[in-house]
């Protein structure tokens, strides 16, 4: 980044500090109207300072290699694809994947959450799925929340000289799991449970998310993977400027 | 090369088992979205709860878009996925094939 960029996205972030006095909460695709509006704006302003500095990300990269515009496409392409496919699962009710995990992966969570946050407007807007009062909570989980763990997960990975693939598979899959989670924790922090609180209400989100989730989880590693492989064989010279694969 | 193709041959199978099998394990069941399970969790920890916004989409229409329009605008959205994801493949394999060949 620019200094210039710095110095905004420094902004932002204490611009959200200020606005987030609000109790922190965080969801994926909590429905409209479902979330109170005090936490849909303190969500909403938790994303700024990510989606600040992915937008600089995304410019800056396309700045220095106006190639890498079908690399950015690509990875949009598969969030849209992805989170569009609602899946039967093992509990008897179907839920979709995220499809951040390749975008996490190549550029970082905070440019996930530009692509993110584009995929969750367009099921807000014109599929009534999600909403555009808990758009941000959604972007924060879909888009921020899971793509940091998936971007973790696989930077460790890489450091401890796990095989390339099999960090993809874990990572994307953590970060589809852990989106879930986000999501139980947000709406656990709107609706604690009469007994037990805010803890007792995780618990029995997470019940309804997280077992759907599961095998969706290992199904989105396992595509992240395929499409990994693909750009392996023949993007290869996309990747080596990504930095994903080392340059001979 | 070979090799990876076997691998994503592989890796397609295991992602239709894991989608199909609870449809035949489960059969019968409702297979509802998680996200209205969430809110029906939401009623039992709060009892009746009103939406305070009811998506843009339906105010217009003045009712929930129709069960079928809806699966139409999912498959559009995965239309403009596979047709962008499709469309760059498509590139970088003809790019690699005329490097080949010059």
């Amino acid at each position: 980044m620019t200094k210039k960029q710095k110095a905004v996205w420094k902004v932002s972030i204490l611009a959200a500090a200020f606005l987030a006095v609000c109790p922190v909460a965080s969801a994926m695709h909590i429905m409209e109207g479902y979330l109170p509006p005090a936490f849909c704006i303190a969500w909403g302003v938790l994303c700024i300072p990510f989606l600040v500095r992915g937008f600089f990300t995304l410019k800056n990269l396309y700045r220095e290699n106006p190639k890498m515009i079908t690399m950015i496409a690509m990875a949009g392409a598969y969030i849209f694809v992805l989170s569009a496919l609602k899946i039967p699962s093992v509990t008897g009710s179907c839920s979709h994947m995220t499809g951040t995990g390749l975008a996490a992966i190549l550029f970082g969570p905070c440019a996930t959450g530009i692509l993110g946050i584009i995929v969750l407007l367009f099921q807000a807007i014109l599929l009534a799925h999600g909403g555009l009062t808990t758009l941000g909570a959604n972007t924060f989980s879909m888009a921020i929340a899971g793509p940091l763990v998936t971007y973790g997960i696989y930077l460790l990975c890489k450091k401890c000289n796990v095989n390339r693939r099999f960090s993809v598979f874990l990572a994307a899959a953590a970060g589809d799991l852990f989106t879930y989670c986000v999501t139980s924790v947000q709406l656990a922090v709107a609706y604690p449970a009469q007994d037990g609180g805010v803890g007792a209400s995780i618990l029995e989100f997470l019940g309804v998310f997280a077992p759907t989730q599961l095998p969706l989880a290992v199904v989105e590693g396992l595509l992240t993977v395929m499409i990994i492989i693909a750009l392996e064989n023949y993007a290869g010279k996309e990747l080596k400027a990504l930095g994903f694969i080392k340059a001979e | 090369m070979k090799k990876d193709t076997k691998m994503i041959i592989l890796l397609l199978i295991l992602v239709v088992v894991i989608v199909v099998v609870p449809l035949f394990a489960l059969q019968g069941a409702e297979f509802g979205g998680s996200d209205d399970a969430g809110s029906t969790k939401i009623e039992e920890l709060q009892g009746e709860y009103e939406p305070w916004f009811t998506p843009v989409f339906e105010t217009i229409l003045n009712g929930e878009i129709p069960g079928e329009v809806e699966s139409l605008l999912f498959c559009v959205q995965t239309g403009i996925g596979v047709g962008v994801i499709a469309f760059v493949m498509g590139r970088f394999v003809e790019r690699k094939k005329m490097e080949k060949e010059s």
